[in-house]
């Protein structure tokens, strides 16, 4: 053979190896001894405390593949396309209901999830039959309501309106959500309407909102609302009331609050897939879970509010423990959950955001 | 006059290419994490980086992809240059044809093809899957760069090599591979490049749980950028320059490259 | 002349079963999804669904951004071209590969770098305060996306533009000197000409890739501006709707086509 020849043999050799090094590498690493099995987990990022699933892993001896999701219509299109990827996930209430609806999840065995009914408040187990009649599918794991935060030195006005996300005064200071049902239920909530309302006309009312808003808004975005905010990129922002706590404790001149108009209260529930292949230990994920010290455990790591009232008695700050952003009394806001609106709604609620989407910035 | 004007003009366009990525660096060594306030000098980023599996994963998967990716392109696409050379023009053209169509195609489109094909399929997205893919866009640069080369060569050597007796595979490699290597180095060249650098393609075709650099980053940005990705494109800038520098000093090889 | 017929067609069989299932088979899937709703049944609604103002206004916008920055990278480039093809042998190749350099740094993170340089507090806005002058909002529109695109796109002009250039034989410039044109003639008449199909060829490696986007427009634009890309991202990893994203993709693919002829025939034209 000719010198370039062999040289060309010799690089494919070497690369051929150090390939399958590489894989043997990578298989090996994925193999450690999963005693009692495996469990894929699915949940929002930054959701959970990395120690619960190390110890998790310890006391039980299942190895956990742990992987996130960025928002609720994601999580669902990858769902849809292979629902057996993951044996337990964390969605959004509206989406647990269509997650129902498109039979994508199982009922749970509550035998087998003791700690859920014992620990978590009743009132939250109401809250949740919105979505889930009768409880039979889903255990919350967090709730919350969604609010505006804002800078108390870039902003003079008193905050206790949605309506002030429209005022010029703070054009580019405004941070929106990149969800279709969280940037709505604002401009429905400021014009009175509900939430889930299907009324043509209130859309339009909303839509029209949102367009003039846009030259107000600096953009909209999902999880960067949080470092922003902290470092005074921006004056006002819709955010989550689980992030209001740590922006605060980063940046106290950051404050949060529930408009007068009323808002979303959301919650976060477990679910198992109906075609999961890892079914126990998916049952074992959601009692652990619902463990108070684990629940406190989340609840200090991730500040968003846990169901949990056996957790909540044990929250040793009680500045944190009375707090009304983390747990407001109920009855003193409106809250209003999100439904899931059928194919119809969603693809309603999709054209009217392409609208808001593709107007002038 | 002339010359001075020519040499602002070089010099504004590579300001404008490089001060971004001077700026990248400079913020790579920032302990604030903000992008505009200074906050002291720190190598903490590149430490943290090391023990960042998430970057790490990725970066082992863009390579992996590539590579292997770069291999068995190289390998189908050269073999299917050497048979089309043997086929009626007709069918040559057709192939080069279909061939064409994931360059001209755009990425989107490709990778949202190839996901529909994968879910049609039944196969699960991943590694595998974007492995596929990644072979898929990879073969028309093989075959783009070997095939006018192929078409070049004077076959009257080989025919000489087969009248003194030997087999037309000894004849092939002997005669023939030895001047399509360069066509065959520049191909793979560019496939590996093409394979590094894609973002869109692997987007689609790499469900969850699965990440290259480009899709690590771009899931970054949606979460807020960690300065660790600074301290990252500051070392994949440094690695480049190396590399293209150590080549620039074999200038023959690329002339014979070029060609 | 080489190993003809059988052995021929088994040399590229497994090339031919490969391209037809990673190739054909998912464009067809397009086509399907594309003309199908859920129900399965024909239908042209997710084709018609550009007309409507939202979605044609993405197409248009990706249009005109396109065309911008396609613009803006030729400008660019031949200049710097003619530069890099006048001046003495192995400097050029060097400095043409210090243009291109960058373009083997990752795409996202050179669209990342203009995202740090532009942000309200972005680096840009911080050197402006220095100098005491006030501040610039580029970010989140499309001016930004502009930007991006000509910075990740640059390379990709420069390089066949060159090529074509540095082909051309001094010979041929000379002998139009010596027949008594002027430097401005000579580039009009014979430069330009000749350089054609390393423009044209510029032309299509910016244009599509700038008209299908949605990274650089995600990063740049906030989410505030809105292509063409961006609008089929979403219908298929936030909508759900497969039908819909499989339409519009291919109202792209008529544009993909049309760009293609268009080189097809300038191809041949210079061929003649």
């Amino acid at each position: 053979m000719g010198f370039a020849m062999k040289k060309l043999f010799a690089v494919l050799l070497i690369a051929a190896g150090t390939t399958a090094a590489l894989l043997s590498g990578c298989a090996s690493s994925d193999g450690t001894a999963a005693a009692n099995g495996k469990l894929y987990v699915y949940n929002w990022g930054e959701y959970i405390d990395p120690d619960v699933i190390t110890s998790f892993e310890q006391e039980t001896g299942i190895k956990v593949i742990y992987d996130m999701f960025e928002s609720n219509e994601i999580m669902y299109a990858k769902i849809a396309q292979d629902d057996s990827a993951y044996d337990v996930i964390c969605p959004s209430d509206y989406m647990i209901q269509k997650m129902i609806d498109t039979d994508l999840v199982q009922p749970l065995d509550y035998s087998k999830i003791p700690d859920a009914k014992a620990n978590i408040g009743q009132e939250y187990w109401d809250k949740a039959q919105q979505f889930d009649a009768g409880n039979k599918y889903s255990v919350p794991y967090c709730w919350g309501t969604v609010g505006i935060l804002y800078n108390k030195t870039m902003v003079s006005d008193p905050v206790d309106s949605w309506n002030i996300l429209w005022n010029k005064k703070y054009k580019g200071e405004i941070l929106m959500q990149d969800s279709v049902r969280d940037a709505y239920m604002v401009a429905l909530k400021k014009n009175g309407y509900s939430a889930n309302t299907t009324d043509k006309s209130e859309l339009e009312k909303a839509t029209a909102d949102l367009i003039a808003q846009k030259p107000l808004v600096q953009a909209y975005v999902v999880d960067q609302v949080r470092d922003k905010m902290i470092g005074n990129e921006a004056a006002l922002g819709v955010i989550y009331s689980g992030e209001a706590i740590y922006t605060k404790r980063e940046n106290p001149d950051l404050e949060y609050v529930v408009p007068k108009e009323g808002t979303n209260i959301w919650i976060d529930s477990w679910v198992i897939t109906k075609d999961s292949k890892n079914r126990e230990n998916a049952l074992k994920w959601i009692n652990y879970m619902c463990r108070d010290d684990i629940a406190l455990k989340n609840f200090e790591y991730i500040t968003y509010s846990t169901p949990n009232k056996k957790a909540q008695a044990e929250i040793s700050d009680a500045d944190i423990r009375n707090s009304k952003v983390a747990f407001p009394d109920l009855n003193t806001i409106d809250t209003e959950t999100y439904r899931y609106l059928g194919e119809k709604g969603d693809r309603m609620y999709n054209d009217y955001w392409m609208q808001v989407k593709s107007a002038d910035y | 006059m002339k010359k001075t004007f020519e040499h602002i003009y070089l010099s504004m366009i590579f300001i404008f290419m490089y001060a971004p990525i001077a700026a990248l660096i400079v913020l790579s060594f920032n302990a604030s994490k903000s992008r505009s306030k200074w906050g002291g000098f720190t190598l903490e980023w590149y430490f943290n980086l090391l023990s960042d599996s998430e970057v790490m994963d990725a970066l082992i998967n863009t390579l992996v992809i590539a590579l292997i990716a770069t291999l068995f392109a190289t390998l189908i696409g050269t073999v299917t240059c050497v048979a089309m050379m043997g086929l009626k023009r007709r069918s040559r053209t057709i192939i080069m044809g279909i061939t064409n169509i994931p360059m001209i195609n755009a990425d989107i489109v490709t990778g949202i093809s190839l996901m529909l094909l994968f879910r049609a399929m039944n196969i699960s997205t991943g590694f595998v899957t974007v492995l596929f893919a990644h072979i898929t866009f990879n073969i028309p640069f093989v075959m783009l760069s070997v095939m006018p080369r192929m078409k070049e060569i004077n076959p009257s050597v080989y025919e000489a090599a087969l009248d003194l007796g030997a087999s037309p595979f000894t004849a092939f490699t002997k005669t023939v591979l030895p001047d399509l290597v360069p066509a065959i180095i520049s191909g793979a060249l560019m496939a590996f490049t093409m394979s590094l650098d894609d973002f869109i393609v692997t987007y689609f075709t790499k469900g969850s749980g699965f990440d290259t650099l480009s899709t690590l980053i771009y899931n970054e940005v949606k979460r807020g950028i960690q300065p660790e990705i600074y301290a990252l494109s500051a070392i994949i800038f440094i690695v480049v320059l190396l590399l293209l520098l150590i080549i620039n000093r074999f200038p023959k090889k690329i002339k014979f490259m070029h060609k | 002349m080489y190993k003809k017929g059988k052995t021929s067609r088994l040399m590229a069989s497994p090339y031919l079963a490969w391209a037809f299932i990673f190739i054909l088979v998912p464009l067809g899937m397009i086509f399907y999804y594309g003309f199908t709703n859920e129900a399965g049944s024909f239908t042209l609604q997710n084709i018609s669904y550009i007309i409507q103002p939202a979605y044609f206004k993405s197409l248009l916008l990706a249009f005109e951004l396109g065309i911008v920055s396609t613009v803006v990278c030729f400008l660019l480039a031949y200049p710097l071209c003619m530069i890099l093809a006048d001046m003495k042998l192995g400097h050029h190749e060097f400095i043409l590969t210090l243009f291109i350099l960058p373009m083997w740094m990752n795409f996202l993170l050179r669209t990342l770098t203009w995202m740090t340089l532009l942000e309200r507090k972005g680096v840009l806005n911080d050197i402006l305060s220095v100098l005491h002058l006030p501040p610039v909002y580029i970010i989140n529109t499309p001016a930004a996306i502009v930007i991006g695109m000509v910075y990740n796109f640059l390379p990709f002009m420069i390089l066949p533009i060159y090529n074509s250039l540095s082909k051309i034989d001094d010979n041929v410039i000379n002998a139009a000197r010596d027949l008594g044109a002027s430097s401005f003639q000579t580039f009009l008449r014979v430069t330009l000409p000749l350089s054609v199909p390393g423009i044209i060829s510029g032309i299509t490696m910016v244009f599509i890739p700038a008209l299908t986007t949605f990274a650089i427009s995600s990063m740049l634009g906030g989410s505030k501006v809105l292509l063409i890309g961006n609008v089929i991202e979403q219908e298929f990893t936030v909508a759900y709707d497969w039908h819909l994203g499989s339409g519009l993709s291919i109202i792209l693919m008529i544009f993909i086509l049309a760009n293609m002829i268009v080189s097809a025939i300038a191809d041949r034209k210079e061929n003649l």
